[in-house]
C-alpha cells in the first residue's frame, strides 16, 4: 500500500508540475491586468500542435531543447500577438468585456484547430524512456525530465520575478496599476512581456504533456487548460507561488481521485474542489482579496 | 408610419392584441400546413433561444454580473422535464406544461444557492464559480445512470408552436414586470454601484436572489422546450459552447433590454442556419462576433434602451428623447 | 436635546494602519454637526463605519440609542441614515429621476406577485413614488433634467443630485461627505442657505465632513475635529476656532481656506 501511495505521489508530481506551468500563465497575466485570459489553456494546446508540427513535418530530427525552446518562442509571440490585438483595446472598458473577449478568443483558437484539424493525432517518441526501478517504486526517465524541466522553467521564473527588476515592474503593476505608469514605468511593454512569458510557458507545458500523454487534439485546451486555470484560482489567481502550490495540489487531487473512484467522477471533483474553496477561501489559498476604495 | 407606430404603442389595447394574434396564428400552424417541419423547428428555436436570452439578460445585463453558467440551467431544466416525461407521467394530455414548469423549477431551486454565493463574490470570481457550476452539472449528468450517463436520454418530441409562444410571452412579461417594479430598480442598481444602492437602502440580497432565481427558472423552462423538440439530450448538448451562443446573443442584442433579446436570438438563430454549411467554422465565427461586439460595440444593438412597445404604459413618458 | 448619533471609543485598523483610533462623539437631534480634520485624519472611514460599508475593530456606534456598528449597510440605511460620497456614486446610466427612485423604493410597499401580475397597488404605489421623487427633485433644480441621464449631469447637480437621493430614504440623519467639494466661494455661500434650509424643510439632522471653514463655520451647530483617528476637540464653532490644539492640527497648519 505504501510504495503504491508513492507511485501514485510520482504520477501526481508529474501532472501537478505541468498543471502548475499553464496555471502559471493565467496567474501572472491576473497579476498585471486582473484579467482572467481564458484563452492561455488554448495556447497550451497550440503549444503541443506546434511541437508535433516540428517533430512530423521537418526533414531533420530537432533535440528535445530545441523543439522545446522553439515552441515556447512561438507561443509566447502568439500570447503577446492576442494581448496586442484583442485584449489591449479594451484595458480600460468595463471589466465584463475583457472577460468575454478572452473567452471568445479562446473558442476561436479551438474551434479553428478543431476545424482544420478534427480528429486527434499521435505523437511521435521524442524521447526514448526507460524505466529505473528503485525501493519497489518505478519511475521512468520522462517522468524525471517532465518534473525536472517544470521544476527549472518555475525556478526560473520565480528568481526573474523576486530579483530582477522587470520582475519588481511587474509586481509594482499588480500592486498598484494606476500609479505604476506615473512612475516611469513603460506598462505597454511589461504587459506584452508578462503575455509572452505566461504563453511561452504554457507552451512549454503543451509541449511536456504531450511527451507524457502522447496524443494531440484541439480540445486539450478546455481539458487540461481549464483544470490549469482551476489550480491557478485555488492556488489564489494573482499569485505565483499560488499558482504552483494549486497545480501541485489539483494534480494530487486528481491522481488521488482516479486511484479510487471510477475516471469518470474526475472532472466533478476538480470543479467541485473549486467551489469549495472559492467559498470558503473566496481568494484562494494564497490569493490577496482586491483593495477597493470607497 | 414611425408616427403610427408610437401612437401605437402608447394604445392600451395594441400589444395585447398582437399577442391574441401572434398566438392564433401559432395555433393556425398546427393545424394547418402554413410551414414546413424544418421552419417550425427553426421557428420554435427562436422562440427557445429568446427565452435564454431574456432570462440571462436578468443577471448579465440587468444586474451587471458576467455568468457563463445558463446552459447548466438550461440542462436542469431539460433533464429534469425529460425525466418527468418518460419515467413519471407519459402520454399524458398535460405532459409538457406540467413538464416544463417542473424542469423551470428545478432550475431554480438549484439557481438559489448560487445567488447565495453571490452576496459575497462578485465579478471575475462569480464568473469562475458559475462556469465551475456549469462543468458540475455536466459532470454529475455524466455520472447518472438513471438519466443515461454520457448517453443521454430520448424525451418524447411534445414541443410545438403554441406552447413555445406562450412561454415566450410570459417570459418577457414576467421580466418586464419585474425590471420596471422597485425590485427590478434594486437589480439595476446593484449593476449601477452597489455600494451606493446599499446606501440607499436597496435590499440587494434579496434582488440578487430573485435575479437568480427568475433567470435559472426560465432558463430551465428553454431548457424543458429544448429537450422536448430535440428528441434527444445529452449532457454534451449544455457545456460553455452552449452557454457562449446565449452571451453572444445577449451581447449582441443588446445588454438590459428585452428587444435587445429578442432581436438578438432572432439574428443568431438565423445566422446559424444561414451558415450550417460551413460546419464546425461556424463555432470560430460565433466567438469571433462575441470578440468584434467587445471591441466595437460593447453594449449591444440595443444596449441599455428598450422599445417603446416593451416599456410599461406608467414608464411612456420619461423615456429620453421623447 | 437628546443625541441621535453616538460614538465611542470607535477603532478601524486596515492591517496595520490605524485609521481611527478611539474616536468618540454625539450629535446631538437636529443639529447640523461638522467634522473637520487634516487629509487622512478619518473622516470618511468614519462615515463608513458609521454607514455599515466597513465594520469597526471595536468600539460601539448608537443610532437612537440602538447599537448598530457591524450591521449591513442596507439596514442600517433603512434605519434613517442616508448618505453622499466624497467622490459621486450615483447611477450614471439611469436617468435622474430614476436615482432618487431607486432610494424612494424602500418607502413603497407591494409584494413581488403585485410586481408579477401589475396589480393596482403597484400601479398606485409607482405613481407615488414618481410624484414623490419629482418633489424631490423640484427644490434642487433637478426636476427640468428629470429625464436626462445622471451621468450626463454637470458636476454641480449631481453633488445636488446625491443629497436628492438620500433625502428620498426620508433619513432623520444625513451624512454628507464634502458637498462643498469643487464649489466657488458664492456656489459655497449658496449651498451653505440651502443646507439649512434642507434641515429646516425635511427636519433632519445633518452630519458633513468639509474643508470649506466658511461653511462649516456658518451652518454647524457643533464640530468634532479630527486628527490621526482621534477626537481632539468637540465644540461650537467658536470653541473650536479658539481651541489651541486645533489651531496646532489644522488651522495654524494648513491656514484657513
Amino acid at each position: 500500500m505504501a510504495s503504491y501511495l508513492a507511485q501514485q505521489t510520482i504520477n501526481a508530481l508529474q501532472l501537478g508540475s505541468i498543471y502548475a506551468l499553464i496555471a502559471l500563465g493565467y496567474s501572472m497575466v491576473y497579476g498585471v491586468l486582473v484579467m482572467i485570459n481564458f484563452a492561455h489553456g488554448d495556447l497550451f494546446m497550440l503549444g503541443a500542435f506546434a511541437c508535433l508540427l516540428l517533430a512530423t513535418l521537418l526533414p531533420v530530427h530537432l533535440p528535445l531543447v530545441v523543439i522545446l525552446l522553439v515552441v515556447m518562442i512561438v507561443i509566447g509571440a502568439v500570447g503577446a500577438l492576442i494581448e496586442r490585438i484583442a485584449y489591449r483595446p479594451l484595458r480600460n472598458a468595463p471589466r465584463v468585456s475583457a472577460i468575454i473577449t478572452a473567452l471568445g478568443c479562446g473558442l476561436v483558437i479551438e474551434n479553428t484547430t478543431l476545424s482544420i484539424s478534427p480528429y486527434p493525432h499521435f505523437m511521435p517518441e521524442l524521447f526514448h524512456s526507460t524505466t529505473i526501478a528503485w525501493a519497489g517504486l518505478t519511475i521512468t526517465t520522462l517522468q524525471i525530465l517532465i518534473i525536472g524541466v517544470s521544476l527549472a522553467l518555475m525556478i526560473g521564473l520565480d528568481l526573474l520575478v523576486t530579483r530582477t527588476p522587470f520582475g519588481m515592474a511587474m509586481r509594482a503593476i499588480s500592486f498598484d496599476s494606476r500609479t505604476v505608469p506615473l512612475m516611469g514605468i513603460p506598462v505597454n511593454t511589461l504587459i506584452s512581456r508578462t503575455f509572452f512569458l505566461g504563453a511561452g510557458l504554457g507552451g512549454a507545458a503543451g509541449v511536456l504533456y504531450s511527451l507524457a500523454y502522447p496524443q494531440v487534439s484541439a480540445g486539450m485546451g478546455v481539458l487540461i487548460g481549464w483544470k490549469a486555470f482551476i489550480a491557478a484560482v485555488i492556488g489564489g489567481i494573482g499569485s505565483i507561488r499560488g499558482a504552483v502550490l494549486g497545480g501541485f495540489i489539483l494534480g494530487a487531487v486528481e491522481v488521488m481521485a482516479v486511484a479510487f473512484l471510477p475516471s469518470t467522477y474526475r472532472d466533478l471533483i476538480s470543479y467541485s474542489l473549486l467551489l469549495v474553496i472559492l467559498i470558503f477561501k473566496p481568494y484562494g489559498l494564497l490569493g490577496q482579496p482586491p483593495n477597493q476604495k470607497v | 408610419m414611425k408616427e403610427f407606430l408610437h401612437a401605437a404603442a402608447r394604445c392600451r389595447w395594441a400589444l395585447p392584441a398582437l399577442v391574441v394574434l401572434g398566438f392564433a396564428f401559432c395555433l393556425a400552424c398546427e393545424f394547418f400546413p402554413i410551414f414546413n417541419d424544418y421552419s417550425k423547428v427553426v421557428l420554435i428555436t427562436i422562440g427557445i433561444n429568446i427565452i435564454l436570452c431574456a432570462s440571462l439578460n436578468l443577471v448579465n445585463g440587468y444586474m451587471g454580473e458576467f455568468s457563463v453558467g445558463h446552459a447548466g440551467f438550461m440542462s436542469l431544466g431539460a433533464y429534469a422535464s425529460a425525466v418527468m416525461a418518460v419515467n413519471w407521467l407519459p402520454s399524458t394530455p398535460m405532459e409538457l406544461p406540467l413538464a416544463v414548469v417542473f424542469g423551470g423549477t428545478v432550475a431554480a431551486v438549484i439557481g438559489l444557492p448560487l445567488a447565495l454565493i453571490s452576496f459575497n463574490t462578485r465579478g471575475d470570481y462569480l464568473a469562475i464559480i458559475t462556469l465551475a457550476f456549469l462543468m458540475i452539472v455536466k459532470s454529475a449528468f455524466e455520472n447518472i445512470a438513471y438519466v443515461g450517463g454520457p448517453r443521454g436520454m430520448t424525451p418524447p418530441v411534445l414541443t410545438n408552436m403554441p406552447w413555445t409562444f406562450f412561454w415566450v410571452v410570459l417570459t418577457l412579461w414576467v421580466i418586464r414586470n419585474l425590471v420596471y417594479s422597485r425590485f427590478g430598480r434594486a437589480i439595476i442598481a446593484i449593476r449601477e454601484d452597489e455600494i451606493a444602492a446599499n446606501a440607499m437602502g436597496v435590499r440587494t440580497r434579496e434582488a440578487k436572489i430573485l435575479a437568480f432565481v427568475v433567470s435559472s427558472f426560465f432558463g430551465g423552462v428553454a431548457g424543458a422546450l429544448y429537450a422536448q423538440l430535440n428528441f434527444f439530450i445529452d449532457p454534451r448538448s449544455f457545456d460553455i459552447v452552449k452557454s457562449t451562443e446565449i452571451l453572444v446573443m445577449v451581447y449582441l442584442g443588446g445588454i438590459a433590454s428585452l428587444f435587445g433579446s429578442v432581436l438578438g436570438a432572432v439574428i443568431f438563430t438565423v445566422l446559424m442556419q444561414v451558415l450550417q454549411p460551413i460546419g464546425t467554422w461556424r463555432m470560430v465565427i460565433l466567438p469571433l462576433i462575441l470578440v468584434l461586439l467587445m471591441l466595437f460595440r460593447p453594449r449591444g444593438i440595443m444596449g441599455l434602451r428598450e422599445l417603446t412597445w416593451f416599456l410599461p404604459r406608467r414608464e411612456l413618458k420619461k423615456e429620453p428623447g421623447q | 436635546m437628546s443625541a441621535l448619533l453616538e460614538v465611542d471609543r470607535l477603532t478601524k485598523r486596515f492591517g496595520g494602519l490605524c485609521a481611527i483610533s478611539g474616536c468618540g462623539f454625539s450629535v446631538r437631534e437636529g443639529d447640523a454637526h461638522g467634522i473637520i480634520g487634516p487629509n487622512g485624519a478619518g473622516k470618511t472611514t468614519l462615515f463608513n463605519l458609521v454607514t455599515g460599508i466597513y465594520r469597526p475593530t471595536e468600539g460601539t456606534i448608537r443610532f437612537r440609542g440602538k447599537h448598530i456598528a457591524g450591521m449591513r449597510p442596507g439596514k442600517i440605511a433603512l434605519m434613517g441614515i442616508g448618505r453622499t460620497f466624497q467622490n459621486i456614486r450615483l447611477c450614471t446610466n439611469l436617468t435622474v429621476l430614476d436615482n432618487v427612485r431607486i432610494a424612494f423604493d424602500s418607502r413603497l410597499c407591494y409584494s413581488l406577485p403585485e410586481a408579477v401580475f401589475r396589480l393596482p397597488r403597484l400601479e398606485r404605489e409607482e405613481r407615488r413614488s414618481i410624484v414623490g421623487s419629482m418633489g424631490l427633485l423640484e427644490p434642487f433644480g433637478l426636476a427640468e433634467h428629470a429625464n436626462e441621464l445622471a451621468g450626463d449631469l454637470p458636476y454641480g447637480s449631481q453633488r445636488r443630485l446625491e443629497i436628492a437621493r438620500a433625502l428620498a430614504l426620508k433619513p432623520s440623519l444625513l451624512l454628507l461627505d464634502e458637498p462643498a467639494a469643487g464649489l466657488n466661494t458664492g456656489e459655497t455661500a449658496a449651498l451653505t442657505e440651502f443646507l439649512r434650509w434642507v434641515r429646516n424643510h425635511f427636519q433632519v439632522t445633518i452630519v458633513l465632513i468639509e474643508h470649506h471653514m466658511h461653511l462649516v463655520m456658518n451652518l454647524c451647530d457643533r464640530i468634532t475635529v479630527l486628527d490621526f483617528g482621534q477626537t481632539i476637540a468637540e465644540g461650537t464653532p467658536a470653541e473650536v476656532r479658539a481651541n489651541p490644539r486645533v489651531i496646532d492640527a489644522y488651522l495654524g497648519g494648513t491656514g484657513e481656506e
